[in-house]
């Protein structure tokens, strides 16, 4: 006699991203700390030195956090007009910024006016930084030219009139006090040396270039302009290595992460990516409100940074280790281990003689019903509230089960308003799920069929038969959009693959039919 | 024309065992199951078949327990006879010939020498009126006696058994048909008659479907067609009857069964539950649900501790009596049609094909047995009729057999197919299928083919499915590891091909997997598996193709279809041409996997024939005429477990590979040749039984092993097992010594294990010298015969029985000294035993 077969309810595949280890690690943040900042945030540098402070350059101020307060703990307002790339130094003593006025300022971090001014570009500074000596500041500006200057002389040592267009980027080696990098809207990237008056490297990025990043190991540079985001290989003269499109609008800042394992991009599109470093594949992808302009992580990855277009700052911390656990210790409680195995794990001795109990076969409610045919009930367990809105899947696995006995329409007819009106909804709410259609559509078929006759009777079931009416003709209209772009996607594809001749045998007359290419189409994935 | 020497068409599987209801002996040690010609003795205890009561030559319809002798029973069949057989040794003891067609068989003990036989006693006019009448079994020492003592007892019954019945040990007979329930009571010598109206209210069926007496009280339960039970009393005064009504089965109760003592009424069906009412107390019932398939039968055992219960599905399941399943008999479960090709499990060569609904029987070709069924489609199923289930319809093995690929398929009026694909890995733990993947509608439409590549490397297992949606998919295993340890590779679509958006129908791998044949109607496209690339089309208008098949081994450059116009082509696939096509209408083709040759089943005039040929040459092989009636479309060669030696060209087929096919009325058959018959018969052929010797436990063990006296070719053919020890005069005197009086059979045991080894320490060297020349001269003998084909057997014969004779006697007498202190001894030990 074999035992009942319990219903199976099918196992969908998970809609979504897969889970990973990335995944995890990039999800372990707690929710986002938002700071109204007076305009848009066009930078984010973190100190190198603990606590690792963080300065925000946003419209005529930069203003340095804490790495836990939400409250600037230092201001720096002495600018006339849009502050520039608020850079500190590796000691994290100075900060220098550049300014729409084309005057750079060097602050003291503990100061409040500026130490020094270094005037002499024309346009505004877009571009500042430390060299790795920490007595020279890297200037790059609008006016097509970078400069570096002595800081306790506050004169300008040396002027590179190289690129053609806005200088929107650079970065100084850490290992090197004379290499610098820069990068410009004419699509170039340029390595100078200060012991010489030109450029010793030039590389084609194709677009308006925005970012730039050294690996701590400066064999690699990355470039982010356009869409793409490339790597070049310094030591082999600046070849390209990579070359990434993973967003659909203009890249605009770069961060390293995990110790250079990750690689960090930010977009107009209001994505942060994370890349693997060693494959360049996307692992990660963080969603922000609206378009990013500047992005700043945390040494540890303890805090993602992020400034935008619309002048929020948004701050996320890492979750502390008891926190992470917490949460996931919160999911898994259920009765110990102790209770199952209780008694289960006794080894019996030798003279010992076993007893040995029936096991009893766990059925499910809407299991048991079912088992005794009593199909109304089975119907109506499965149709309880957690169940219909938690897990549909098991609803519609019954359903389709009393379909398959050839009882469902026993199951649905004779119902009061009240479980009329549920079932009405859960079929509103899981009609168009394209995994329950098939079961869901007939089932709505036979209660119209069954209820025909009380239409009217009940202004709750009309209302509700109304929806019903409403959300197919939206579906009807959704689909035939979706067949028309199928259609154009056909007619494309179609263009795109080249004919080929399909070798004949037409050595024996008998053969004469069979010319003509295969249509293949792409493979799909359907296994669940 | 080939001229087929020796090859014979024999049925393999077994008949029905669910045809009649099983019979129990007395002592409920045997069960006695009519299937097909002859009647089957399974043992109780062990389930296994003991043997075959063989002799009627047409379907056995009845088997009962002679009344007046408990160890004896009657059967009879459709070819007009009655047979008397001896069940515990399998004798036929006395055959009856009635002279027409006997449908089923009665008998009570108040009626001493007469059996009661259904039966149409004017065949000439109506020949589906039949009766029930009386034999008188005349007494005559004959084995072949006519039975002319006939007198009709009543008219117009119904063929099946279980409509006529006894009542209180033959005081009364009862019989139903139709709307008619009809008593005889013999004390009377009268009938009474009882109607019932055609429909009731509802229109329910009142139609009698079986009957039942009670042992002790005059009462009858009859069951009907619309599931009642009704219960008659009084039915010995024609007016005054009364009935009542039992109501818990929702369709037809096949089979009524009363307990020995009264207490208790089973009952059962369609639903498969096994309902056992309180006699006398009918509200209180208890149920045995989910047996597997519909009750067909209800037998109760004598002594009331066990039922028997036989299924649709070809199964007898043993029940005790506090409704617990004890065992189950399970033959080859033959449904109305095989939907999934016949198939063989590589790893256990059994064959495998639908077996009960929703499930795969593996079936054991060597030992004849069911070895188990796999659940397919894994869901409960309803037993009602005129619902619409999930069938297996496809099924596939790849080359290993770790996969197995099944597609089941759910047709329901008015909506769309419900398919499911499903892969099953074989795990060595648990020695079975385990579900690796589930594809839920894995195309649009029902599939037509599908086939796993062939290709040894284990590293790609791919299937290919073609289906009625205009597309074939290619299935593959996903090679990357997962990240989490938990997930298993799974299976996944890799490629979707289409021609013209012509409806695939089969698809054909290459020997070593390279090529893919899919065959559009009429058009034949190749591509190739590595790149997914179509190679050539090949196509033979106007047909569409019913068959696609590659060769083997050498002729692995050839591909062969078959199309509707009746055409057998062959093409090479190096010259992309036509290399020869001959008209036959083909409705089976098929390679055998482990060589060059083909085997093409035609239609021809309402039978089959067979044809046997290598693609590569013109000449069948083998061909033989009207194998079977009807058509042939199902069939498989099976790889042998040892190959075969014959020499004669139209053998040769079959020396390394079995072909076996299923006919259009779902018997399996296979060919056969002679050589292997004649080993079969050695090899099975049972002891004629000595006895002089008493039934001991030592009987019992050396018996059955016992080699025959008459001299075949057995010890030619099977050198190798060594002539048991039966003739010794030690064993004959330890079997004949009452057992109280031996010693202790641990005493005993190394002796006798001993007497069975071929004893090194036998200080006649000389004998054993002897013998091994002999050995060496019968395998020569045995080269020779392959030549000469049989014709030495009558020489070798004698040759055998002589090395078998000079070698027990030789091993057995140096211990019969032995023996023979030992019997001296035992006194002591039983005079020690006494003490203790």
């Amino acid at each position: 006699m074999a035992s009942f077969k319990p219903t199976k309810i099918q196992v969908y595949p998970k809609l979504g991203e897969k889970v990973t280890q990335d995944t995890l690690y990039w999800k372990n943040y707690k929710a986002p700390v938002q700071i109204k900042e007076f305009g848009a945030i066009t930078n984010i540098d973190f100190s190198p030195v603990a606590p690792h402070n963080f300065a925000v350059t946003a419209f005529t101020r930069v203003h340095i956090y804490g790495p836990f307060s939400q409250e600037p703990v230092k201001t720096f307002t002495r600018f006339k007009d849009t502050a520039y790339s608020g850079r500190f130094r590796s000691d994290g003593q100075l900060l220098v910024a550049g300014c729409e006025d084309s005057v750079v300022r060097l602050f003291d971090v503990s100061g409040k006016v500026a130490l020094r001014m270094f005037k002499g570009h024309t346009k505004a500074v877009h571009v500042t930084d430390f060299t790795s000596d920490g007595y020279q500041i890297l200037t790059g500006s609008d006016d097509y030219t970078c400069r570096l200057w002595d800081i306790p002389n506050a004169t300008e040592l040396n002027t590179y009139q190289e690129h053609t267009d806005y200088i929107r980027c650079g970065v100084t080696s850490k290992l090197n006090r004379d290499l610098f990098i820069t990068g410009s809207y004419d699509h170039t990237l340029k390595m100078f040396d200060a012991r010489l008056d030109k450029s010793v490297m030039t590389m084609d990025h194709g677009h308006p270039v925005e970012n730039l990043l050294l690996y701590p190991s400066e064999g690699l540079l990355v470039s982010a302009g356009g869409r793409y985001v490339k790597v070049w290989d310094l030591l082999k003269g600046g070849q390209p290595l990579v070359s990434m499109k993973n967003h659909h609008k203009t890249v605009t800042c770069l961060s390293l992460g995990s110790n250079g394992q990750r690689l960090l991009s930010a977009s107009l599109d209001r994505h942060v990516k994370v890349y693997n470093t060693t494959n360049y594949k996307v692992v990660h992808n963080f969603d922000y409100a609206a378009s990013i302009l500047s992005l700043g992580l945390a040494p540890d990855d303890e805090s993602i940074v992020v400034g935008m277009t619309n002048g929020i700052l948004s701050v996320k911390h890492r979750k502390s280790p008891e926190e992470s656990k917490e949460t996931s210790g919160q999911q898994r409680r259920k009765p110990s281990y102790r209770v199952f195995v209780k008694g289960k794990n006794y080894v019996p001795k030798q003279d010992d003689y076993l007893v040995s109990k029936p096991v009893k076969q766990h059925l499910a409610k809407y299991d048991k019903q079912l088992k005794r045919f009593n199909v109304s009930k089975a119907l109506d367990t499965a149709l309880e509230t957690w169940l219909r809105r938690r897990k549909p899947e098991i609803t519609v696995a019954v359903i389709k089960e009393l379909d398959r006995r050839g009882t469902l329409k026993n199951a649905l007819a004779g119902r009061d308003e009240q479980s009329l009106f549920h079932l009405l909804n859960f079929l509103i709410g899981n009609l168009v799920d394209p995994r329950f259609a098939p079961v869901l559509v007939t089932t709505a078929e036979m209660i119209l069929d069954i209820y025909r006759s009380v239409i009217g009777q009940s202004p709750v079931v009309d209302r509700q038969l109304l929806r019903l009416q409403d959300l197919l003709e939206r579906e009807i209209d959704y689909q035939k959009d979706l067949l028309e772009v199928l259609g154009m996607l056909d007619t494309m594809f179609a263009s795109s693959i080249p004919r080929k001749e399909v070798p004949c045998s037409g050595i024996s007359r008998s053969n004469g039919l069979g010319q003509g290419e295969a249509s293949t189409s792409r493979p799909q994935l359907q296994a669940t | 024309m080939v001229e087929h020497g020796d090859i014979r068409v024999v049925h393999r599987g077994g008949s029905k065992i669910n045809f009649r209801e099983p019979v129990i002996t007395n002592d409920s040690k045997f069960l006695l199951c009519a299937s097909g010609e002859c009647v089957k003795v399974f043992s109780t205890s062990t389930e296994e078949c003991v043997h075959d009561l063989r002799g009627h030559t047409d379907l056995v319809t009845g088997v009962i327990i002679k009344p007046s002798n408990h160890l004896q029973a009657y059967s009879c069949s459709a070819d007009g006879t009655v047979r008397l057989w001896d069940f515990t040794d399998g004798i036929l003891i006395k055959t009856y010939v009635i002279g027409h067609p006997i449908y089923s068989i009665h008998a009570s003990a108040s009626h001493e020498g007469v059996v009661f036989v259904v039966t149409s006693m004017h065949a000439d006019k109506r020949p589906d009126l039949l009766q029930l009448v009386a034999v008188h079994l005349p007494r005559s020492g004959d084995q072949m006696v006519e039975a002319r003592e006939l007198s009709a007892v009543l008219s117009d019954v119904s063929s099946n058994p279980l409509a006529i019945v006894f009542g209180r040990g033959g005081e009364y007979i009862a019989s139903a048909k139709g709307l008619k329930l009809e008593v005889y009571l013999f004390r009377k010598q009268k009938a009474y008659s009882f109607f019932l109206k055609e429909d009731n209210k509802k229109g329910r069926r009142n139609t009698f479907t079986c009957v039942a007496c009670h042992p002790k009280d005059d009462c009858i339960a009859t069951g009907h067609e619309d599931g009642k039970i009704r219960l008659w009393r009084n039915f010995n005064q024609k007016k005054e009857y009364t009935y009542s009504t039992l109501h818990w089965h929702h369709s037809a109760v096949s089979s009524l069964c009363f307990t020995p003592e009264g207490t208790n009424l089973l009952s059962g069906g369609i639903e498969s539950v096994l309902v056992q009412w309180r006699y006398n107390q009918e509200d209180q019932r208890e149920f045995l649900p989910r047996l597997g398939a519909a009750i067909t039968h209800i037998t109760v055992s004598p002594d009331g501790s066990l039922f028997f219960t036989s299924h649709s599905d070809n199964k007898i399941t043993i029940i005790q009596s506090c409704l617990k399943v004890s065992a189950a008999i399970q033959g080859l479960v033959k449904g109305e049609s095989v939907t999934t090709d016949l198939m063989m499990d590589p790893r256990s060569k059994s064959l495998v094909l639908n077996g009960k609904p929703g499930h795969l029987q593996f079936y054991s070709l060597q030992r004849d047995k069911l070895l188990y069924n796999l659940d397919v489609v894994q869901q409960e199923y309803i037993h009602e009729s005129g619902l619409q289930q999930f069938e297996v319809v496809k099924a596939a093995f790849d080359t290993s057999g770790n996969w197995l690929a099944t597609v089941e398929e759910r047709k329901q009026k008015g909506a769309e197919v419900e398919l499911n694909l499903k892969l099953w890995e074989f795990d060595e733990q648990t020695q079975s299928f385990v579900l690796n993947t589930t594809i839920s509608a894995p195309h649009e439409a029902q599939i037509t083919g599908m086939c796993f590549c062939h290709s040894t490397d284990n590293q790609t297992t791919m299937l290919v499915s073609t289906s009625k949606d205009g597309h074939f998919k290619a299935w593959q295993l996903d090679a990357q590891a997962h990240t989490e340890a938990d997930e298993r590779p799974s299976w996944s679509c890799d490629f979707v091909g289409a021609y013209h958006s012509l409806v695939p129908e089969c698809c054909c791998f290459s020997a070593d997997g390279s090529l893919l044949a899919v065959s559009f109607q009429e058009v034949v496209t190749v591509w190739s598996t590595a790149s997914w690339e179509l190679l050539t089309t090949l196509s033979q208008p106007p047909k569409a193709i019913r068959n696609l098949c590659f060769g083997r081994l050498s002729c692995s450059k050839y591909l062969l279809g078959t199309t509707g116009n009746n055409l057998l082509c062959c093409w090479n696939l190096l010259t992309c041409s036509l290399e020869w096509s001959t008209s036959m209408d083909v409705s089976l083709l098929l390679a055998d996997p482990i060589s060059e040759n083909m085997a093409a089943f035609c239609r021809q005039a309402g039978s089959t024939d067979l044809f046997v040929f290598k693609p590569s040459e013109p000449r069948p092989l083998f061909s033989q005429k009207a194998v079977c009636p009807g058509k042939v479309t199902r069939a498989i060669f099976t790889p042998r477990e040892e190959m075969l030696e014959s020499c004669e060209e139209s053998s040769q087929w079959l020396n390394r590979s079995q072909l076996y096919f299923l006919t259009q009325h779902m018997d399996l058959m296979t060919f056969t040749t002679k050589v292997e018959e004649d080993r079969l018969m050695a090899s099975s052929k049972q002891l004629v039984i000595d006895d002089t010797v008493a039934m001991t436990p030592f009987y019992l063990l050396l018996g059955k092993h016992r080699q025959q006296d008459s001299g075949d070719a057995q010890s030619g053919i099977s050198a190798e097992r060594t002539p048991l020890p039966q003739g010794s005069v030690a064993i004959k005197e330890l079997l004949q010594t009452p057992a109280h009086v031996l010693p202790s059979t641990s005493f005993l045991c190394s002796m006798f294990v001993q007497s069975l080894l071929i004893s090194v320490t036998d200080p006649r060297e000389e004998n054993k010298a002897t013998e091994e020349e002999m050995e060496s001269e019968k395998e020569e003998e045995d080269s020779e015969e392959e030549m000469e084909s049989g014709t030495t057997r009558p020489e070798q014969a004698p040759l055998g029985r002589h090395a078998a004779e000079s070698a027990a006697p030789a091993l057995t007498k140096a211990q019969v000294r032995e023996l023979r202190r030992v019997k001296k001894l035992d006194r002591s030990w039983f005079a020690g035993l006494l003490d203790s």
